[in-house]
């Protein structure tokens, strides 16, 4: 725990906002080009799920897929360029503490719980709620929810093909810094699954931080 | 205008232009729905003509839809060995309802699809059962082709041209369902598999070369919309993508069915789809 105290380097440019998101809720705001979105994992372990669009467009809006095939890998890593369904560059990963971030394990939902872990499970809230929640508050709705990303979560996949979520490698103060290249509207879900090691079984709170471009 | 571009087409006269329009039925190409579907022929063993609801041949930078009925089986055919379909699919009573590629993967533990797999809606019910797969080669996480990827490495990759972004076909056949762009996902890619490295990277399974097939049952009534293109990782400099037949027949399901409980979470997606035929529970 203590190690990771220091936290993240000191981000350049004026602070445009500063929040901590509760555990379990969801989040959304405008990131204009150049601005610089912040996300620290207080508690670590925490996967942070995230759905991009263009602020101006939304029916162009980011592509796990185009991602992965642009750059080869299924990794999001530092210098990956988060890519609309067009092949356009809605933001880019500038820094990041982690080695990695997973792009394929989409968002769960009330409905992937049950087959998943049981249909016991079909009543407790889900990334895919709070994504419909922010959204509606845009003017988006089911269809716009697109596979997503998880910042902060680990999905491997075996050399036989076996795919799932382990636990984490994040670690308390840990942080990822997305550049916006267009202006863009982010929806998060501070994601509150408690059936998968994905929030090491404790969902806890995040700090997002919009930060303008350093005065030149 | 100084010349006449229609001279010695003998279309001068209305009654010349109409029996020349009308001349032109029948001629024989490569790519086209049979009609009707019954009169389909090389069909599958056991599959009676009478029973043959869809047969169409679709060639590179083509697309083509349907409605397929629960218990409906389509086969799509790799005719060339070297093709790529993407597939996107919709619950045809609820077209907000559609295929969700990162729960399919998820929930079945499984980033390679093959017999048995269940294509997933993204509200936990199953849309498509793979039934019989010849191919071994499927991806469902790099999505399709994009207008700016065509045209930077084809110099050109709108829907009237020879090298057509997959996504710009998909959105024309979605439209005919009365659905936009926002409705289409990433999809499955049929007949180009991609396998993933430890260190995350994407490696693209060569072509088979040889003609193979797929089958797919339909779990609800499902809207489907192939087109077919290049790979998004296919780097050759050609625009390469075989021919594909798609023939749907209408079916009986299998009691008991092998398919239902091959796992627990599959299980579950059957259980969920016949709750939303019971009650449209959702």
């Amino acid at each position: 725990m203590t190690a990771a105290a220091v936290g993240p380097p000191p981000l350049a440019g004026p602070v445009r906002s500063d929040e901590v998101v509760e555990a379990r809720a969801a989040w959304s705001a405008t990131v204009r080009a150049g601005e610089t979105l912040r996300i620290v994992d207080l508690g670590g372990n925490q996967a942070v799920d995230c759905l991009i669009y263009d602020a101006h467009d939304p029916t162009e809006r980011y592509s796990a897929a185009d991602t992965i095939a642009a750059q080869g890998n299924i990794h999001l890593v530092v210098g990956s360029v988060l890519r609309s369904n067009e092949g356009g560059a809605l933001m880019t990963v500038t820094d990041t503490a982690l080695a990695h971030h997973d792009t394929i394990g989409g968002a769960c939902s009330r409905e992937s719980n049950t087959l998943r872990y049981g249909h016991h499970t079909l009543h407790q809230h889900a990334c895919v709620d709070n994504f419909l929640d922010a959204g509606s508050r845009h003017g988006l709705g089911k269809r716009d929810l697109v596979s997503n990303i998880n910042w902060f979560m680990n999905v491997p996949v075996g050399p036989d093909g076996l795919l799932g979520i382990v636990d984490g490698i994040s670690a308390p103060g840990l942080h990822v810094d997305l550049r916006a290249e267009v202006d863009v509207l982010v929806l998060i879900s501070n994601c509150p699954q408690v059936n998968n090691p994905c929030n090491g079984f404790d969902p806890t709170p995040v700090r997002l931080t919009i930060v303008g471009p350093e005065a030149s | 205008m100084d010349t006449n571009r229609t001279e010695g087409t003998g279309t001068g006269s209305l009654e010349a232009a109409l029996a020349h329009a009308r001349s032109q039925a029948g001629a024989p190409v490569a790519t086209q729905r049979t009609v009707p579907a019954s009169s389909a022929v090389d069909l599958p063993a056991g599959v009676a003509a009478s029973s043959v609801r869809w047969d169409e041949v679709v060639g590179a930078g083509g697309y083509a839809s349907a409605v397929l009925r629960r218990d409906d089986v389509v086969r799509l055919t790799d005719l060339s060995g070297d093709t790529c379909v993407n597939l996107q699919a919709w619950n045809a009573a609820l077209t907000s309802e559609r295929l969700n590629p990162a729960d399919t993967v998820k929930v079945q533990w499984q980033a390679y699809l093959g017999v048995g797999a269940l294509v997933l809606s993204d509200l936990g019910r199953v849309l498509l059962t793979v039934v019989a797969d010849t191919s071994g080669r499927h991806d469902a996480l790099c999505g399709h082709t994009n207008r700016r990827a065509n045209e930077a490495r084809y110099g050109h990759g709108a829907a009237h041209g020879e090298q057509p972004a997959t996504r710009d076909l998909l959105a024309l056949g979605a439209a005919r369902h009365d659905l936009g762009r926002r409705d289409l996902t990433a999809g499955l890619n049929l007949f180009r598999g991609v396998t993933v490295g430890g260190d995350g990277s994407l490696h693209p399974v060569p072509p088979s070369g040889a003609a193979s097939h797929v089958e797919l049952r339909a779990e609800l009534d499902v809207v489907l919309v192939v087109a077919v293109g290049p790979h998004p990782l296919d780097d050759r400099q050609g625009f390469t993508a075989g021919p594909v037949r798609i023939t749907a027949w209408a079916a009986e399901r299998p009691d008991p069915d092998p398919h239902r409980s091959t796992s627990p979470e599959r299980e579950r997606a059957f259980e969920n789809t016949e709750a939303f035929l019971l009650a449209g529970a959702r």
